[in-house]
């Protein structure tokens, strides 16, 4: 997500807990890199998420990226906002709540469901 | 009233205890299966298995009637923050206390409308308490707008207060006990109410009290 959104020519900063995340950006990774959490707000200021034009949160807890994602929208007024939200049920109550909702489990279903219904009727 | 707890470490079984004795409905919820099995050896059908950050476990768990209470203790305070989120907003749950493991994440519970919170001491802190017994102070909570916390002692052999009721004691103005612990059983500690070795005793105090109430309570 970071690589294809600074290859489009965004200005990207990654925050992630583990400095592996750094390895798997890639060697020569341009963009700047916090080492910290997300609910860490002294982090995310570091990495200036009160001038960000958007805000993806997509650490791999739901709960995270729920409270996040509404920090970045409520507390710095990000204009753009996405969580990840695996589990389809939580994804549901939070869309609509001013952030961006991403569940990759509704989309595999419904991508699955899709590819298997179209083979059956082929 | 009926009051759901989630989380069931030290602080959710004190609570679940502490109201059951005082003749409560609660429901406990707690998602590590090790922990679980022995809460339901003590709490049987009060105890349930799961994550109740997910909206099945909260429906199992009764939020749909919804309970008067619903207390948030996990570990972690983005759960803390989402069950409460889910709670108040998705079952009209009419009042919700979170515990806040780490200070700093105080102003996300404030920003999302979560309160009253309850602050404790870090979870590090805890441990190391719990590790080393010459501490014998265990902070369990701290009501940090009230200027309050919680602590629990444990009643030594060497202690004058074994033997003595709770209305001898010369405890300092800025701590009361609130319950006593004795065999598995919570009682609330009144004027009349004897201490015996053993005896877990749960005592709220002002910040800064801790070494007076120490003395009251243990010293020989």
């Amino acid at each position: 997500m970071a690589a294809r959104l600074r290859s489009e020519g965004w200005e990207v900063v990654v925050v992630d807990e583990s400095e592996e995340a750094l390895g798997r950006l890639g060697p020569n990774w341009p963009g700047e890199f916090h080492l910290g959490h997300g609910m860490d707000t002294s982090i995310l200021e570091q990495a200036g998420i009160a001038d960000a034009d958007a805000f993806i949160a997509s650490t791999d807890g739901d709960n995270t990226n729920i409270v996040i994602a509404q920090v970045a929208k409520r507390r710095y007024e990000v204009p753009a906002v996405a969580a990840r939200i695996l589990d389809p049920a939580r994804a549901d109550f939070y869309s609509g709540r001013g952030f961006n909702v991403v569940s990759p489990t509704s989309t595999a279903i419904a991508e699955l469901s899709e590819s298997v219904l179209s083979a059956g009727g082929s | 009233m009926f009051v759901v707890v989630i989380g069931g470490g030290k602080v959710g079984v004190s609570v679940t205890r502490t109201l059951l004795a005082l003749g409560h409905e609660l429901v406990l919820v707690e998602q590590e299966r090790g922990r679980y099995e022995r809460l339901e050896e003590e709490f049987q059908h009060r105890a349930i298995h799961g994550d109740g950050t997910e909206i099945f476990v909260l429906e199992q768990a009764g939020l749909g009637r919804p309970p008067d209470i619903l207390v948030a203790v996990t570990g972690d305070d983005e759960d803390n923050i989402v069950i409460c989120q889910l709670a108040q907003e998705k079952y009209g749950v009419p009042k919700v206390i979170a515990r806040v493991n780490d200070p700093r994440n105080e102003p996300h519970f404030d920003l999302l409308g979560i309160s009253p919170t309850v602050s404790a001491t870090s979870m590090v802190l805890a441990l190391v308490e719990h590790e080393v017994p010459q501490h014998e102070l265990v902070h369990l909570l701290e009501l940090r707008k009230e200027n309050l916390e919680i602590v629990e002692v444990e009643i030594k052999k060497s202690s004058a207060a074994a033997g003595k009721r709770v209305e001898d004691l010369h405890l300092p103005q800025t701590a009361r006990l609130i319950s006593v612990v004795r065999d598995g059983r919570a009682e609330i500690a009144v004027g009349s109410t004897e201490l015996h070795v053993g005896d877990q005793v749960l005592a709220i105090l002002e910040p800064g009290s801790e070494d007076d109430l120490r003395s009251v309570l243990l010293s020989s």
